[in-house]
Formats: structure tokens, sequence, C-alpha cells
């Protein structure tokens, strides 16, 4: 019983701590507004403003309208260049794509043979390049199939295939970078606030004051876990609701009381790990370099910025072990597939699990330094 | 000494001053740290500025010494105004300049050889005379067997001895030290003291500038100046002051001289004597040491305290005042021994323990963010008060320290002595039995430090508290019942204090502690049978013996580049011995490439699907075996056969896509109908659920062109056919972009940080001050600091270019040679990006997080990285033209995947090239020269 009340009277004493810090203040509201926001509606792996060269060998009607097919916003408006100066140009990097037309391509077509189209495309450019060939062929193929169809009969393909997405119908890529925004936030602030929370208290000499009180070091640490766990899921609720779900109207197909029982999970394990890095490191500085190290590993590998299932298959077992993955797994599964707790416990227990094993890790350590504190 | 001193009160008067200081006035912020000081201060002398801490003693010396900016007023110094740049330059040699803090401008990683040596290159002796002369003063200051010792860890004492030798080095005409004795042992102070009268016996025209907050120190020096908040109290002769107030000693003297709302109607503290009689024993230690590693921090300490006695620790920073502390309090279990608190063991960590202690640590510890009363009160709560009796002490205690006015005040604004005050209420508000006090009065005026006494005085002699204190104020321990001295982790004695003197026969406790000291130096000598440490006497003879070598004047040329060399060989031996610097530089960078090579990948592969055939025809069937053919992108899964089920296993991620096949499908297929096949793609993730649909699509059409399957029926379609060329990577794997692209990234934002943070590193430390007090220019201290950051980011581009090739399989087809010229080029310009940074930045966890910052988004945005700079606009577009980022990543993925040859490799030399003396420009422009 006393030991809960020391807690919450040290929790609360963390928390008054971080209202006094404006800058932290004004950085956690950032973070979790203006940021997640800029993030979602920000840079698009969409293709858009494409540069894109046309070689017209053919010179007729057909390949002049192609070439005018293609205009902003998608497409740059297309320069034309010799056939010489393909390699150089793709060389240093000015074209994207670079169409080549043979010569007699209207009359080939037009005398029933399929012609051939070359497409030069600029296979270091990953995002845009498989996404953006595909518009090249459709567009063109539109084209031909319209100037043809002037001539001949119409045509209809024997099989269509209707593709529609589900979960997020328009394909709006904010809905996904929204949530895997607030996620990355999420691990970032609550490494800083718990493993700063320790170390100022450490440079401070405060600890110290701390340890000659009736307390333990369990009390010290689990008060800080609560405090700043409080923190931030206040700011990742209003997150959710303001940015997300109000300004930028993504729906949430689950139970929003589940996916805050998986965020409370996560906190744990990220508070932990605040701990952990608070106590391994010797100075501010020295943990602002860690956080860059493990921020980055634990943001990379979780499957928000690139699916899991697209690793090397050693490193998939390996992210396995990085609750973030499960994170940002049960975050879709929850948000916008609509699953219940049956499609996310074995998640749930990951996250639990490995939070809880890093949670006695830290707290040995954070003990173990504590007495030994010169 | 006495000679000199003699003569002084007569001469000080007519000597020319060696510095003069017209109406000088210096804030921070809202605080006036000076105000319109206006002094001379005669040459050839040694003169003290004395007060306690806080009064503005450092700026004074930071201005003299030319350190720190002039904000208003005038210095002349050695004829001329300090603030003028020119001036500086000529006299700077001729002024050395001792910082506060034990060994602040001191490179801790460096051995006491190199500190001195790097002083020496930096005043620009000749290679020849260096090593003699660096010798020549580590002999004369005894720190001779120590010179390969790194100064981090050294006794504070040998600290300032080897500053001192960095400060004397160059033979300077103006000495300026600024509390160069405090914290150090009595022992080392009084060789200090021998050591710069030696000096001055040799270079009688020095002047010599110290300030002290010990005014017992003082009483012996030339030339006093008293100094309170930020004025000049009075000037003179020691003996001049003492007879102009009344006083016997100088610390009476300067609370005479205190204006009267400040002495606050000081009395004399008088301690009542004891309750005669014995009393209960109150703590009792038993033979207790503790050992950290093969260091022994307390040795065999043996001690009983009764209830009710103030018992004083006396010792210097280090010698295990505090550690003994907390083994006597619990905090820290003991290697050996056992001590007891009334009769009960004392338990490593017991919590019952901690309730009848009270503590107040070393500096102040509580939190500066809250205010008085919150402070108060969290401490009521932890220690579970209840509420009402919480109210009614914390009044109390309120009004007995006098913090009522400062209530709601933060804790952080209040001044030194009202803040030790609140300390000490917060360490008895649960009415403690013993009273544990680590250096409660260090850095408090001399008025404040009394009543904070009689605070002491009425909780022992009124309330028995067990006081139990430590302190280097050799006049504190005056005050205690029994004192111990103790150095090196043994307790030397133990009594009375007056007794303590009398045994040893000695004048005051200062010399009876000496005395000890020397006492237990020599027992150790004698059992070690040979003698480490020179004696003083040894001292004064070797000093005597340093001669004003004329200085051999090099070249301009060759002076820069030795101080460039310096500065270089200076900074490599630095972060060879940090650990954690040294990990991040190459396991980072090696752990990042493995992290971005392998977790960024826009490849989708294996997309996991089911069939849902609701038709069950030949045709669906045929449909669904040559989609399940396309192995590359699909892999087949058992099929759904209800819609439910389907949503369920898209729902819980175990497919990306079911293929529906809707009734009717084969009979309309053969009518020519044209049917519908639904593609349900998860599109949770967008750009994956993008890239499904389009590889669904693809396959699809693929399937109705071949004649082989009998899926086309009707007319022939005439169209285009596509060849595709993905050109330099034609397998169109991400490794082959993202590989070479993420040393881009590397080699920015490591050198960068690394570069910012070695030199913000210097200002949060203060060995700066080295720059600033020297001859170096800007530029030769940028450079020097510069070259091992690109010498270290060269060798992570060789391993990380070997990781490319051999661990991730990806070969280098262009230029190599023409490749690692970019890279140095690149990296040259990087760690200029750092230096620019550190201009601005004062603290090394903003320098990272700011040069992360600046360095990752334009390089990921801007630079070709996720798009390519060609289909940039506006803004980006020119933010990604002047990123050197993105020639490198044009030249890097070049030399890598496309295989570019030197020549196309030109224009990206030139343009990072031009980048280095525009970084330079604007770093030295930015870096000042002076403290703010």
């Amino acid at each position: 019983m006393t030991s809960l009340l020391n807690i919450w009277w040290l929790g609360l004493k963390e928390l008054r701590s971080l209202l006094s810090d404006v800058v932290m203040v004004l950085f956690v509201g950032y973070a979790f507004s203006l940021a997640i926001y800029v993030q979602a509606t920000g840079t698009s792996s969409e293709v858009n403003n494409a540069s894109i060269a046309f070689v017209d060998e053919d010179h007729s009607a057909l390949s002049k309208e192609l070439i005018n097919a293609f205009y902003p916003p998608r497409f740059q408006i297309p320069h034309t260049i010799a056939a010489s100066q393909i390699q150089d140009s793709m060389d240093n990097g000015l074209f994207m794509f670079v169409v080549t037309i043979p010569p007699r391509f209207e009359s080939d077509l037009r005398a029933g043979r399929n012609p051939d189209i070359q497409l030069n495309i600029d296979a270091t450019a990953m995002q845009q390049a498989s996404i953006g060939a595909n518009y090249v062929k459709s567009i063109t193929n539109d084209r031909v199939e319209n100037f043809l169809r002037r001539t001949d009969a119409k045509t209809r393909p024997p099989i269509k295939l209707v593709v529609r997405k589900l979960f997020n119908p328009n394909a709006d890529s904010s809905w996904y970078k929204s949530v895997v925004a607030i996620i990355n936030q999420i691990t970032l602030l609550t490494i800083v606030l718990t493993g700063a929370a320790v170390i100022r208290e450490r440079e401070h000499g405060t600890l110290e004051h701390l340890l000659v009180m009736p307390l333990t070091a369990f009390e010290i640490a689990v008060a800080k876990v609560w405090a700043n766990g409080l923190v931030i899921l206040i700011a990742t609720a209003a997150s959710l609701f303001l940015v997300v779900q109000m300004a930028l109207k993504v729906p949430f197909a689950g139970s929003h009381v589940l996916w805050f029982s998986g965020v409370l999970l996560y906190l744990f394990f990220a508070t932990a790990l605040g701990i952990f890095l608070g106590t391994i490191s010797r100075s501010m500085a020295q943990f602002a370099l860690l956080i860059i190290l493990v921020v980055v590993s634990l943001q990379l590998l979780s499957g928000g910025s690139t699916p899991v299932e697209s690793m090397p298959n050693w490193l998939q077992y390996l992210t396995f072990f990085l609750p973030s993955r499960h994170f940002v797994s049960f975050s879709q599964v929850i948000i916008y597939r609509g699953g219940g707790l049956r499609a996310v416990w074995l998640q749930f227990l990951m996250v639990g699990g490995i939070g809880l094993v890093f949670f006695i890790y830290s707290m040995a350590l954070f003990r173990k330094s504590i007495a030994v504190t010169k | 000494m006495s000679t000199l001193a003699s003569q002084t009160s007569a001469v000080a008067i007519t000597r020319k001053p060696v510095v003069s200081i017209q109406g000088v006035t210096h804030h921070y912020g809202a605080t006036r740290a000076l105000d319109g000081i206006s002094l001379d201060i005669p040459s050839g002398l040694m003169v003290g500025i004395v007060g306690p801490d806080g009064v503005g003693k450092s700026t004074l010396m930071a201005l003299i010494a030319g350190s720190k900016k002039m904000q208003l007023g005038r210095v002349n110094v050695l004829g001329g105004d300090i603030g003028d740049v020119r001036h500086r330059r000529v006299v700077c040699p001729q002024i050395a300049y001792m910082p506060q803090g034990l060994g602040k401008n001191l490179y801790l990683e460096l051995s006491v050889y190199d500190n001195v040596y790097f002083m020496a290159q930096l005043f620009g002796l000749s290679p020849a005379e260096r090593p003699t002369k660096v010798r020549e003063l580590l002999e004369a200051t005894g720190l001779g067997p120590f010179a390969d010792r790194p100064a981090g860890k050294l006794s504070g004492g040998m600290k300032q001895k080897v500053g001192l030798c960095g400060a004397l080095v160059h033979e300077p005409d103006l000495l300026i030290l600024d509390e160069p004795t405090t914290g150090v042992d009595p022992l080392s102070r009084q060789q200090f003291w021998t050591l710069i009268d030696d000096i001055r016996a040799g270079r009688p025209s020095m002047s010599v500038v110290i300030s002290t907050a010990y005014m017992d120190e003082a009483q012996k020096w030339d030339w006093i100046v008293a100094m309170d908040a930020g004025r000049v109290l009075a000037t003179g002769t020691p003996a001049e002051l003492m007879e102009r107030t009344g006083t016997s000693d100088l610390e009476k003297c300067f609370i005479a001289l205190l204006p009267e709302e400040k002495r606050m109607g000081h009395t004399e503290l008088i301690i009542p004597p004891r309750p005669a009689g014995k009393s209960e024993i109150a703590i009792d230690a038993k033979g207790l040491t503790r050992r950290f590693g093969s260091f022994t921090a307390v040795d065999q300490v043996t001690l009983s305290i009764e209830r009710g006695e103030i018992f004083g620790f006396l010792g210097s920073n280090g010698c295990g005042k505090s550690t003994t502390m907390k083994m006597l309090t619990g905090l820290l279990p003991p290697t050996e021994g056992t001590a007891t608190l009334f009769g009960q063991s004392v338990e490593a960590g017991s919590i019952e323990v901690r309730k009848r202690l009270g503590y107040m640590t070393q500096a102040f510890s509580l939190y500066g963010e809250l205010t008085v009363r919150q402070n108060l009160v969290l401490d009521a709560r932890l220690y579970h008060i209840p509420p009402e009796k919480a109210k009614a002490r914390i009044q109390e205690l309120v009004d007995k320290f006098g913090l009522g006015t400062h209530l709601d005040a933060l804790a952080a604004d209040l001044p030194m002595g009202l803040r030790q005050r609140l300390s000490l209420a917060v360490a008895v508000l649960h009415e403690p039995e013993i009273l544990i006090l680590d250096e409660p009065t260090s850095g408090v005026d001399p008025v404040a430090r009394d009543s904070f006494w009689e605070l002491l005085v009425d909780l022992s002699r009124k309330q028995g508290v067990t006081i139990f204190v430590t302190t280097h104020f050799m006049g504190e321990g005056m005050r205690c019942d029994r004192i111990s001295l103790m150095h090196a982790g043994r307790v030397l004695a133990c009594d009375d204090p007056q007794k303590l003197i009398e045994a040893r026969g000695a004048t005051n406790l200062e010399d009876a502690f000496i005395g000890y000291m020397e006492d237990a130096i020599a027992e150790a000598a004698l059992k070690k049978d040979q003698t480490k440490e020179k004696s003083p006497s040894n001292i004064s003879a070797a000093a005597t013996t340093v001669s004003p070598s004329p200085h051999s004047t090099p070249s301009g040329l060759q002076l820069r580049l030795s101080r460039i060399l310096a500065y270089t060989r200076n900074e490599t031996v630095q972060i060879m011995r940090d650990p954690v610097r040294l990990a991040f530089a190459f396991v980072g960078s090696a752990l990042m490439m493995l992290v971005f090579g392998f977790g960024i990948t826009t490849d989708v592969e294996h997309i996991r699907y089911a069939a849902f055939d609701l038709d069950q025809s030949l045709e669906s069937r045929t449909y669904l075996e040559e989609f399940a053919g396309s192995k590359r992108y699909f892999t087949t899964t058992a099929p759904v056969r209800s819609a439910d089920e389907g949503l369920r296993r898209l729902q819980a991620d175990d497919i990306s896509m079911v293929l529906e096949i809707p009734p009717n499908f084969g009979r309309n297929f053969r009518k020519g109908a044209g049917p519908e096949v639904l593609a349900q793609v998860d599109g949770a993730n967008t750009f994956r659920g993008e890239t499904v649909g389009q590889y669904a699509e693809g396959v699809h059409n693929r399937m109705l062109k071949d004649p082989a399957n009998g899926l086309q029926i009707g007319p022939k379609r005439y169209t285009a056919v596509f060849q595709d060329r993905y050109m330099y990577n034609p397998t169109f794997q991400s490794i082959y972009s993202i590989v070479p692209s993420v040393p881009a990234l590397l080699l920015i934002l490591i050198p960068a940080i690394l570069m910012a943070v070695s030199i913000v590193r210097e200002k949060e430390l203060g060995s700066i001050i080295n720059f600033y007090v020297t001859p170096t220019g800007r530029m030769e201290y940028l450079l020097g600091k510069q070259l091992p950051y690109i010498g270290i980011s060269m060798i992570n581009f060789f391993i990380l270019a070997a990781m490319a090739v051999f661990l991730f399989g990806v070969p280098i087809k262009g230029s190599f040679m023409m490749l690692t010229l970019c890279t140095l080029l690149y990296v040259t310009a990087t760690t200029g990006i750092g230096m620019l940074i550190s201009t601005f930045t004062s603290s090394q966890v903003a320098a990272v997080f700011i040069t992360a910052i600046v360095t990752i988004v334009p390089t990921i945005q801007f630079s070709g990285l996720l798009q390519p700079v060609s289909t940039l606009e506006g803004n980006a577009r020119i933010v990604g033209m002047i990123w050197p980022t993105t020639y490198y990543m044009h030249a890097s993925v070049g030399a890598f995947t496309k295989g570019l040859g030197a020549g196309l490799m030109v224009q990206d030399v030139i343009f990072l090239g031009c980048c280095i003396p525009v970084l330079w420009a604007l770093s030295i422009f930015g870096l000042k020269k002076q403290e703010k």
C-alpha cells in the first residue's frame, strides 16, 4: 500500500517536472499533431512529375499523339531526344523513362502486326520506376487502342479483371501513413521522455536525494513508467481522434478499446527500453547517439516503411522479436481491417511478453547502476 | 615571500598597473554579474580577488584574460585594450589563464605529458625546445613520475598542477588563476602555493591574479580586492584592510566590509558546549572498507559518534568522505567491516534505517522545476507523514528557516544560501534522529554560512539530533565537537579539533592536517621503500632551475601548421579513448548499413493469395491454374469456401488477395459476354496494395495474350508490345539501388554528428578556453579538429563499400578511384556541415538532434533517395540542387550500379569541391574567438 502511494506521488512529481519543461511539452505537442499531418500528406510513393523523354523514329500521327498523351501533374512535358542521347541523358539522371517509338510503328499496327516499343527505365529509382512504367504502358495502350478503334471494329477483352481494394477503397496513402507516423512517434518519444527522466534525475543529483528516502529502485522506475506512459497515451489518443480521425478523416474499422490496450502493452515495452538506455548511457550526449541507432532500427524494421515479408528470411525471424513489428501489424489489423482480439492475440502476447522480459532486465540494471553510483 | 610582502604596502600605490579596469558591467540575461567596476591592479604582485561564489570573480578574471567578450566598459591589460582583437593577438602569448574547476581546461583522456605538450605546441615553442621545457616543468611540480597517466585519473590537486604547468609553459608576464585550490586537500594546496612563490622568485616581474573563496589563504598575499554582488567592496593590502575594519582575520574583515543589509545583524556564532556526561552511541563503525574494482575508496574506517554530537569529516574531493557516508547510512554495502545505527545493524538499502535518517547531499539535489512548497510537500508524502501533521510541520520549518516569502518560487530561482536552507528543511522534515550533511556550505557566503550553522547548532543542542557533516573549510571544522581528518580513503586522526591542534603543536587546524598528511605519506613511503612524489623542499629546488629560455620564432606558416597538427593529434587521442563515440563511428554505421540495406526494399514478392471459385467450371479452373503458374509474384494458398472466410483471412493478414470467380463465369466466357474476375486486394498498406493490384493485372494480361491456354476468343487485338529495358538494374531488385544509396546517407549523418559533438563538447566541458586564450586561429582550430574525422569517415567508407560488395553482393561496376575521390570531398563537406552546426549549438544533446534533423531530412526527401531529383519541383528542387548528397548519391549509385566511368562523375567532383570552402567560410564566420 505505501509502495503504491509512493509510486503515485513520485509519478505526480514526474508529471509536474515534465510540464515545467516547456521545450519538451512543445516538442511532444508538435510531434503528435503537425508532424503527423505533414508525414501523412507529404511525400508519397505515387508517381508525380516523372521525367520522361521520347525518341520518335516514326514521325507519324500516332507517335505525335502518344507523345502528347503525357502531361503534368503525373508526368513532365516529354522531351524529344535523339537515339544517340539515350545513354548519356540517363547516365546523368535527366530522365526516369525514355520511350523509343520505332520506324513504321503506325503502319505496322494498321497492317495487323504487333510492333515493339522500347521502354527504358531507370531501375535505380525504385519507388516510382515500377508503378511509373505501368502508367506509361497503360496510357500508351489506351491511345493505341483509341487510335485503331477509329478504323477497326470495337474490341472487347474476353475476361475482365476488376481489382477492388479492401479496407482503403480509394488507396488514400494518408490513411496508412498517418497511423505509421503515430506509431513511430510513440516509439521515439516514449524512449526520449523516459530515458531523459532517468538521466536528468542522475545529472541533477536528485536521484541521490530519492535514494536516501525510504523508497526502492522499483518504485522510482515504475513511477517513471506510468507517468511518461500516461503522457504518451494521452498524446496518442488526442492525435488519433483529432488529427487522424477528424482532420485526415481516416475511418477506424475496429475497436478503439482493443487498440488502446495494445498501445498500453507497447508503452510498457517502450518505457522499459527508455529506462534501459537512460541507465546505460553516462550522459545525455551518449543517450542521444544511442537513441538514433535504436530508434532507426526499431522504426525501419517494424514493417511500417517496408513490408516485413519483403525482407530476407533470416531478418524476418529476427524482427519477430521486435515489439514494434507486432505493433505495426496489430494496428493494421484493428484500424483498417476491423479485426478483433482473435486476430491479434498472438501479437499482443508477443509485445507483452517481450516488454515484461525487458522490463525485468532494465529494472535489474537500474538497481545495479544505483548501487554503484559514487 | 616575506621580503616581497614587506615591500608591497609601500610599493602598491606607486607601481604601474598591469591591469586597469574602467566601468566594466557584465550581464547574463537579467542577472548583473559585474556592476560598473573600476579598478587598477598593480603589477609584479600577488593579487587576490576574494569573495564568495557568484559575486562575479570568475567573470572579471575571464574578461581580464580576454576569454570573455566585453559588454560594457574597458579593460587595459599589459598596455592595451584587451577588447581590441589586434592587441589581444599581440599580448595573448604573455598571458596565462587557468579557469575555475578542477582541470577544466585539461583534456581528461590525454596524458599529463600530452596535455602540457599540447599547450607548448599552441604557444609555438619549437619542436626542439618542447620536450625539455615540458619535462622541466613536470619535474619542478613533482608530476614527473605521473607523466603518462591520463589527466582524468589524477587527484584534484594534481590536476591543478598540470593546469599550472600548461599555463607556465610559455613563460607569461601575467598569470591569472581562478580558484585554483577549491576542493584541493591542504597539503596539495600548500605545495601549490610554494610552487607559485618559487616561480615568482625566479621571475619577479610576473604579476599573479588569483581568486579564492578561502579567506585564510588570501591573508598571505600582497594585495586584496574584496568583492560582493558584482562590486568592489575594498582594495588594499590585507594588513590595511584588517586595520581599517578593526578585525583580526580576513573572514571577519570581509563580513565587516559587507553593506549593512547584507550582514542582517550578523553576530559571531557561539556554539554552546554539549551537556556533559556520556550519552548513547548513535553511529558505530568498525573497519569499514569499500573497494571499486582494484581501487580502494575507503580503507579501514573505525569511529563511533554519540547522540547529539556534531561530528565533522574533513578532507579533499575524492578522499572517500561521501563513500564512507553512504556506507554508514546503508546506501552502499561495505566490502568489509560493519556499521550500526543505534545498535542496529545497517542492512544495505534497508527502508527502516532511512526513516531515521536525514540526508543532505553534496550540491543542490532538490527539484529545481518545483516550487519550495511543492518540494516540501513531496517529501512529506514520500515519508508518509499524515497530511495534518505534515502541514503543521512544514509551516513550522518555513517560519524557522525564513522561507516564508519564497514559498511559491521555483527552487531553481533561489539564491545559494536559501537553497541550502531549503535542502536542510527537506532533510529534517520527517524529524530524523541522525542528520547527514555532505559539504552543505560550499559556495555560500560567510554570513549565510553562519546562519546555516545556527540552525545546525539548534538541532544538535536543543533537539538532540546527531549531526554528521563533511566539509573542506577548516573554519567549519573548528565548529564541530569532534572531527576526523581523512585522506586517500583513510582516517588520519579523530578528536576534538582544538586537541588535534595541540597534539601536533600546530598554529591552526590546517597546519595540523598537513602534519598528519605528511606523516601518513612518510609512513606509506617507508612501507614502499621508495618516494614517488618529491617533498616540497625538492620542488622549490627544482623550480628555480626552470630557466627562461629564449623563444626561437619559427615562420608563421610553420607555426600554423604545427597548431593544426597539435589539434589533430589531440582530437585523435581523445576519440580513440572514448569507446562510445568510437563505437558510434564504426559499429553504428555498419549496423545502420545492415538495417537500411536489408530493411528498406520496395520489392513485393511472394504475395499470398487464395482463390474463391463460385463457378467450378472448366474455364474457371483453367484461369486459376494459369494464375497459380506465375510463381515469381504470387504464392497460392488453400482456397476459401465462403466470402466470410476470405474476409477473415484478409483481416488476419494471412493472405493479401482473394481472387473471386463469379457464378456462370464459364458460360459467359463461352458466350463471349466478357465475364469479370474480382481481385480483392488488402489495401491497408497503400503502396503494397497498389503494387499487388498491378501485379495481378500484369499476370492477367499476360495470360490473355498466350494463345496456348485457350483463354482467348474473338478477333485478335493489335497493340504495341513493350520491350522493357530495366537500365542499370536488369533484375529490378531494390537492393541494387538502396545499398549504394545508404553510404550517402550514413556518410553525412555520422561524420556531421561526430564533428559537431567534438566542438560542442569542448564548449560544454570548458576546454575550448584553450582556443580562446592561445594564439590559435579559427581556421587552424577547425581544420585541426576536422582532419581526424575525415580520416574516420574514409575508413568508414571502405568498410561500407566492402559490406556492399561482399555482404550484399552489389558489385562496383564503375570507377572506384573516382568514387573514392568523391567520398573524400563529400566527407570533408559533411564534417563541414557538422562544424557549421556546432557554431550555434551549445549543448551536445542539441548538437546531436539538430545535426540529425538537418542532415537526414534533405538527404531523404530531396537528394534522390526516394524520389529522383529530376522529378522534384519548386523549393524542393532548389534544395536538391544545392545539397551535397544529391551529387554524392549520383556518384555512388553511378559507380556501383550504373557503371559510370570517371568522366561522368566530374561534375559531382566539381560541385562537392565547391561546397568545402563555402562551409569553411561560414564556420569561421560563426566561430567566436571569445566566450559571450
